[in-house]
């Protein structure tokens, strides 16, 4: 990291003069802020094409029968979607984006423990989303297994299995890498003062993720590795007819993959976390409910994945375990509701798109996470199994919920990162047809699964027309909305105003550095002598 | 800066004495699995590696001489690697 | 921006950090082989006769030396880290030299004995296991993908130990900066823990 010509004030990290010039200075830049910025364009690039996929998995569901592609293609794009947008988008989501670029601020130090791995983190990241996205092209045709790779048809199948499942375990150590970094940053590069209760809530959110992360993605890079023994070697280990148990297989997959899911919603809940006290004016009600709650979210969470078998030909003690430990992962979830409402309770709202966006959070995620435990209870689980109805419950939390937090968080930060602010007008405009479309399009999918229809299916029968109709409708209408808040961010990111270092009134370290920060975040490291949300 | 490594500098000794102990745990355990002990076998040799890496654990990997936090994440780890047996074997068992 | 600030920061070196960095990889390695533990668990529960059975094709005296060397190799790796710190740098080499040299006498062994199951039609997919019946196709199966990737283990810590031991050799591994030595012991060890649960597993419970 060259730094030598930075005597002029507020030289920020974007201007910069590093060894590289152009696009080279920021592939191989180890600052945080600058990989940070390159995970957020690498991952909006992914989910632009993801969205793209499931608008035309909603187009083809318009009418009964063949309307645009035939069931192959069906199959194949929903796997593409799936892999796309939980691989390569949702997972490394928040932490990648919003934690390389404000957990080293907010906790008061100048870059995260391992730069160079953080760099490093980045590369694997894009080669692991290459291997993985050269299913499409290659011969045999992409994948069409659905994003679990279920075994035994994973090794059966002729299809380009090998580059995607190859290219989710490379992304496995992308997200590894990330973790390890994440966990020794909190625990060594703490600012003089701030103790672990002084930390603001988006770290500690970090922190835990950063903690799945190492401790889950080890078993599903097995898992796969798995799978390739099976395609190459003929092992055996999932394949029934060699003595192999595919169940076995679903729980090795969903050890991680369960996990995975707090992965991706407690940075969300980090954001949000963030995004509430600033706007409400007010101290964060129940601080430590919320530290303590994202760590039990963990925990249990790591226990909870037979949810995902009920069906599968478990035994019934393990079905009633994991029925009983997932209403159980359900109780701090609510815990972090409650404290979020209370935070607002009596408090003086600024309405601003970020405030949006955190609000609307709340409305989908409850939803999310009611649906949830009807899935969790084990009678009406086995009703909805597979249906529509599973497709909606994990779009409210995945989509709904790290959605609309990642959309918060980039509207907040949004000036911290660029120096400039959007047009809130038009956020706000983006923001109300993005919500209105969502509902639009995932809640027929609730009335349509608990009718019946199951999920995967590119045919329907004449009597689910009507709901799919809306639930298509409300795809356009949400893409419209997404089109409006993009083109507003590029625009703000280009001509926007300039602004201020603290533009909504946050009380956090990242709104005492300047907009954009410099290379070194802080002149000097501050020490930290208050709670990080001391409003009033 | 004190975070520089200053960290405890186990003599030659000690490591002689837990490579000595080391090997006769090993080759006791391959005595024991000799012995016909039916359903006690597969429990003695898998307790004596637990030994064995619990002590390659605390003395060649310096747990001893770490400090209480990484004493904790390095047991909780082994406890969350036995949780998730337990609970996975809570399907086989019962099937 | 001040200078000093600058040069703090590039300078910025924390050996308790990568001490801990170290130790979160060896966590994940480790859960990589917990979940083949648990195949094989689950395994042996559902085939217990098989397994048994498939074991004593294995031969127990290659698998008791190849743990008593490999003890001795994470002995010796232990002791270079205790050398590098009393500055004896002739002595920190030695010991690393015998460490690599063990490490491949490792390989040697795996190599004969895994060729030796080759000769008998014993690998992954082969005619002559899947005849043998489900227990022991899912036993060697377990076997050749456990005892492989342990081996895979064994080679990336013979080339970081060598890595380490030129730095020593050049001088620019001392007493004063012994981290890189520290991780790479850290490493080793966990390469022989491994092997502690695999080699009762396989060999002994028969």
């Amino acid at each position: 990291m060259s730094n030598q010509e930075t005597e002029t004030n507020y030289v920020s990290f974007r201007e910069e003069k590093g060894k590289y010039k152009g696009i080279l200075a920021w592939i191989f830049s180890t600052d945080h802020k600058r990989i940070g910025l390159l995970y957020l364009y690498s991952i909006v690039s992914f989910f632009i094409i993801g969205v793209g996929l499931g608008a035309a998995m909603k187009l083809e569901l318009l009418a009964p029968g063949k309307t645009i592609m035939d069931p192959a293609t069906y199959n194949a794009i929903f796997t593409l979607h799936g892999v796309i947008m939980i691989f390569l988008v949702v997972v490394p989501g928040l932490p990648a984006v919003f934690g390389n670029f404000f957990l080293p601020i907010m906790i008061g130090a100048k870059d995260v423990a391992f730069p160079k791995l953080n760099l490093l983190s980045w590369w694997v990241y894009v080669v692991g989303a290459l291997i993985a996205l050269s299913a499409l092209f290659m011969g045999g045709g992409p994948p069409d297994t659905g994003w679990t790779f279920y075994a035994p048809y994973s090794f059966k199948t002729n299809t380009n299995m090998l580059p995607a499942v190859l290219g989710a375990f490379v992304l496995g150590f992308s997200s590894i890498l990330t973790g390890i970094n994440f966990i020794v940053t909190i625990h060594r590069l703490r600012a003089p003062g701030m103790s672990w209760f002084r930390l603001p809530l988006f770290p500690w959110t970090l922190y835990g993720t950063a903690w799945i992360q190492i401790l889950a993605t080890p078993i599903v890079g097995i898992t796969l590795l798995m799978i390739v023994g099976e395609r190459l070697l003929n092992i055996g280990f999932f394949d029934p007819a060699l003595g192999g148990d595919p169940i076995l297989y679903q729980h090795l997959f969903w050890i991680y993959s369960h996990p995975a899911v707090y992965i991706m919603i407690l940075p969300a809940m980090g954001a949000i976390s963030e995004i509430i006290p600033t706007f409400a004016n007010k101290s964060i009600f129940g601080y430590k409910a919320i530290v303590i709650s994202t760590l039990a979210i963990a925990f249990v969470g790591y226990f909870v994945w037979g949810h995902h078998m009920f069906t599968s030909g478990m035994s019934g003690t393990a079905l009633y375990t994991f029925s009983f430990l997932t209403f159980l992962v359900a109780i701090p979830s609510a815990i972090k509701v409650f404290n979020w409402v209370g935070t607002l309770h009596k408090a003086s709202i600024q309405l601003e798109a970020p405030f949006f966006w955190a609000a609307s959070f709340l409305f989908v995620f409850m939803i999310g996470g009611l649906s949830g435990l009807a899935l969790g209870a084990l009678a009406t689980n086995v009703h909805l199994h597979d249906t529509a109805f599973v497709v909606a419950h994990f779009h409210f939390i995945v989509f709904g919920g790290v959605g609309f937090a990642f959309m918060g968080a980039i509207h907040y930060w949004f000036p911290k990162m660029y120096g400039r602010m959007y047009n809130t007008k038009v956020a706000t405009t983006g923001w109300l047809f993005f919500f209105i479309g969502f509902c639009t399009l995932y809640l027929p999918m609730f009335f349509l699964g608990i009718d019946g229809m199951p999920r995967r299916y590119y045919d329907y029968v004449e009597r689910f027309h009507g709901p799919n109709i809306v639930s298509t409708i409300g795809s356009w209408v949400m893409i419209i909305g997404l089109i409006i808040i993009i083109a507003n961010l590029i625009k703000g990111a280009y001509s926007g105003a300039k602004t201020s270092k603290n533009p909504w009134g946050g009380r956090t370290l990242e709104w005492e550095v300047d907009s954009p920060p410099t290379l070194e975040n802080f002149e000097e490291i501050p020490v930290i002598e208050r709670s990080p949300y001391d409003y009033r | 800066m004190e975070n520089h490594n200053d960290s405890h500098i186990v003599p030659f000794k000690t490591y002689g004495i837990i490579l000595a102990v080391l090997i006769v745990l090993t080759l006791i355990s391959v005595a024991v699995t000799q012995i016909d002990l039916a359903s006690l076998t597969v429990f003695t040799a898998i307790l004596l590696a637990s030994i064995k890496s619990g002590i390659v654990l605390v003395y060649f990997m310096h747990l001893k001489f770490d400090n209480l936090m990484m004493k904790i994440f390095v047991t909780a780890v082994f406890v969350l690697v036995a949780l998730v047996m337990v609970v996975t074997f809570l399907d086989y068992n019962y099937r | 921006m001040s200078q000093t600030i600058t040069v703090a920061h590039d300078i910025h070196r924390d050996d308790e950090g990568s001490k801990i960095g170290m130790w979160l990889f060896i966590f994940t390695e480790l859960l990589l082989f917990a979940g083949l533990f648990i195949v094989y668990g689950v395994y042996r529960y559902l085939n217990p006769v098989a397994f048994h059975l498939a074991a004593e094709e294995l031969n127990v005296t290659v698998g008791t030396l190849n743990t008593v060397i490999l003890l001795c190799s994470s002995a010796t790796m232990a002791m270079a880290s205790t050398a590098i710190r009393m500055r004896k740098k002739a002595l920190t080499l030695t010991l690393l030299g015998i460490t690599l040299f063990i490490a491949f006498m490792f390989m040697v062994n795996k190599y004969f004995e895994w060729k030796g199951k080759f000769g008998h039609g014993i690998f992954p997919g082969s005619e002559d296991l899947l005849q043998l019946g489900h227990g022991d196709t899912l036993f060697f199966g377990l076997y050749f993908f456990m005892t492989g990737l342990h081996a895979l283990h064994i080679i990336i810590g013979f080339i970081l130990i060598t890595i380490v031991a030129v730095r020593v050799n050049n001088n620019s591994l001392t007493s004063e900066n012994p981290v890189l030595l520290d991780n790479s012991g850290l490493y080793w060890h966990l390469v022989d823990l491994i092997w502690i649960f695999l080699f009762p597993l396989f060999y002994l419970i028969a």
